[in-house]
């Protein structure tokens, strides 16, 4: 065996080919770590199962749910709140991923990734591609336990709802990776539970339809209007139900590309938070 | 498939085993006519905030040539090689790898790099080929091949017999060997290697020395070795002294010792630094 290292005559730049076996590794990768930790599956379908069975029953006399859009009938709270519970699956995973990015970073493995002659972007994009995928699998299995809970939405739905789910998971997976190249420890990510994850759950659709929102509290139904995850929720409610929200399908697109830009220019050696704290990829 | 003369089993002897069809594939003289630098830097200067991490760094090291970096912890080495790499952005100066600017055509420079951290920079969850899968696929190269390259880099570096052990479970001279063996996969013409012996025993700092120079002599591999351990320096080495992100000398490591008056490298690197009065610092 020889090391061939000719490679200074190969030809520039990378084919089409090249690009789809580094997302498929990526791809790969992600899968496995995720497949590794078991515990990690098990908690992303505990929570959303805990807030179905026993929150959601809890409160099913006491929170009233009138015929709104997409709904044509009145429907249970359970019902209701699952469109909430899935992209809250969504949320946690996004989270998770830049969890797993801090940690990446910390421990250096993170360079292995960013040393990759493939542009940068690209290497980020897979990784979010990675990090959507490892949520649908998520959101599938929690829908199919929730249909023996009738949760039962139409049998196309199903597939409608793929598109409304990879966009957001998206929009959810680039804002965590921005808000991973903010935060430069794991001690610091508390606060981004604190300061994210529940103010963005809480104050969304995900749980209360917003018009009851606007009857209790006018200030508080426009920070839920203001809110990214509202329209994610909504997207993939109407979705759920084999329908188009347009509005909220123009905010997550938009969402998304800005977050996306923002993660992609956090990570640029030249540009990004990182580079200014001299802390790209890893501990120098 | 070359035959491979196995030498790994055998008490005090490498675990690297030496490939016969190796020798004279890619002469010194070769590489080095084809008048390219491996690597060039330029005027690099480099902060962090009011901190000077690299005052105006300028050298170049030939292809097929062994060059260690040396300096005390906190000389600049990593932030030199964070450069290298693109971790960071270049603030002044240019740095090329074989003529390709890593600042304005990075994936050109490199896929001409292979790097090994000081840090450990494996998937501890994955198993040793899917480590070297997922380093394959990062380079674009596809499954077929990289099962082809990951089985000859493993029978290198003689961890065939562990190729579907959890990397978490090898030992740290195992772990390192790992690492060079996936820096190669994509058959780089550089290699930077940032203090690879650092927590290791003597006996696997000295296999991995020993088949880091044989990857020079054989394959004719430019290798960029940062240390700040005098004793991995050999006298017919290049080296290049930094110290407070400064560079103090370049050259063989017998013209800088002789330069300086000195008996060895620990003194020569004492008396540059203004040092040499003081015990401690240099292992």
């Amino acid at each position: 065996m020889t090391l061939d290292i000719a490679t200074h005559s190969q030809p520039p730049g990378f084919s089409i080919g090249q690009y789809a076996i580094c997302l498929r590794g990526i791809v790969w990768r992600e899968m496995l770590r995720f497949l590794h930790q078991r515990e990690r599956f098990a908690s992303a379908l505990v929570r959303p199962l805990v807030w179905l069975f026993i929150f959601a029953a809890g409160f099913r006399q006491v929170l009233g749910v009138s015929i709104i859009p997409p709904y044509e009938v009145y429907v249970l709270y359970e019902v209701f709140i699952t469109p909430g519970l899935i992209a809250m699956i969504q949320l946690f995973n996004g989270m998770q991923s830049s969890l797993s990015m801090v940690y990446d970073r910390e421990t250096g493995s993170m360079r292995t990734l960013l040393v990759s002659p493939l542009p940068r972007w690209f290497l980020l994009s897979s990784k979010l591609i990675a990090g959507t995928a490892i949520s649908l699998l998520q959101v599938y299995a929690f829908l199919a336990i929730a249909w023996f809970w009738e949760i039962e939405p139409p049998i196309v739905g199903y597939l409608t709802v793929l598109p409304a789910l990879i966009l957001s998971g998206l929009m959810l997976g680039s804002l965590g990776m921005l808000v991973s190249s903010l935060v430069k420890q794991m001690e610091n990510f508390a606060g981004v539970m604190n300061f994210l994850i529940f103010p963005m759950f809480f104050a969304s659709s995900a749980l209360y339809p917003l018009w009851r929102v606007r009857e209790s509290s006018p200030l508080l139904y426009y920070i839920c209007e203001l809110n990214p995850f509202t329209h994610a929720v909504e997207l993939i409610r109407f979705a759920l139900y084999a329908k188009l929200n347009p509005a909220a399908l123009g905010i997550v697109a938009a969402c998304t590309v800005v977050f996306m830009i923002g993660a992609i220019l956090a990570y640029d050696p030249a540009h990004g938070f990182r580079a200014r704290q001299g802390q790209t990829g890893g501990a120098a | 498939m070359a035959r491979t003369v196995q030498v790994g089993e055998l008490p005090g002897v490498s675990p690297f085993r030496r490939t016969d069809a190796t020798i004279a594939h890619v002469s010194r003289e070769q590489l080095q006519s084809a008048g390219s630098a491996a690597l060039s830097v330029e005027g690099v200067s480099h902060s962090y905030g009011l901190r000077s991490a690299l005052k105006d760094l300028s050298f170049a090291i030939d292809p097929a040539t062994f060059t260690v970096l040396l300096g005390l912890n906190g000389a600049g080495k990593s932030t030199l090689f964070s450069l290298i790499t693109h971790l960071y952005a270049t603030q002044t100066g240019s740095i090329l790898i074989f003529d390709h600017d890593v600042g304005r055509a990075s994936g050109e420079a490199l896929r001409r790099l292979g790097v090994v951290f000081q840090s450990r920079t494996l998937d501890l969850d994955l198993t040793v080929m899917q480590n070297l899968a997922y380093h394959a696929a990062l380079h674009g190269i596809g499954s077929r091949e990289a099962r082809l390259r990951a089985g000859e880099a493993l029978e290198r570096v003689a961890l065939t017999d562990r190729m579907r052990d959890k990397a978490r479970s090898l030992s740290g001279g195992q772990m390192r060997r790992l690492e060079i063996a996936r820096a190669l996969l994509h058959r780089p013409p550089l290699l930077l290697l940032d203090e690879p012996t650092v927590g290791l025993d003597v006996d696997a700092r000295a296999d991995i020395l020993d088949h880091v120079h044989r990857l020079v002599a054989q394959d004719g591999v430019c290798v960029l070795w940062a240390t700040h351990l005098v004793d991995e320096i050999g006298t017919r080495d290049d080296v290049l002294v930094l110290h407070e992100g400064r560079l103090l000398a370049h050259g063989r490591a017998s013209k800088v010792i002789a330069d300086c008056g000195a008996q060895d490298v620990r003194t020569a690197f004492m008396r540059l630094t203004g040092r040499e009065r003081e015990t401690s610092g240099v292992p």
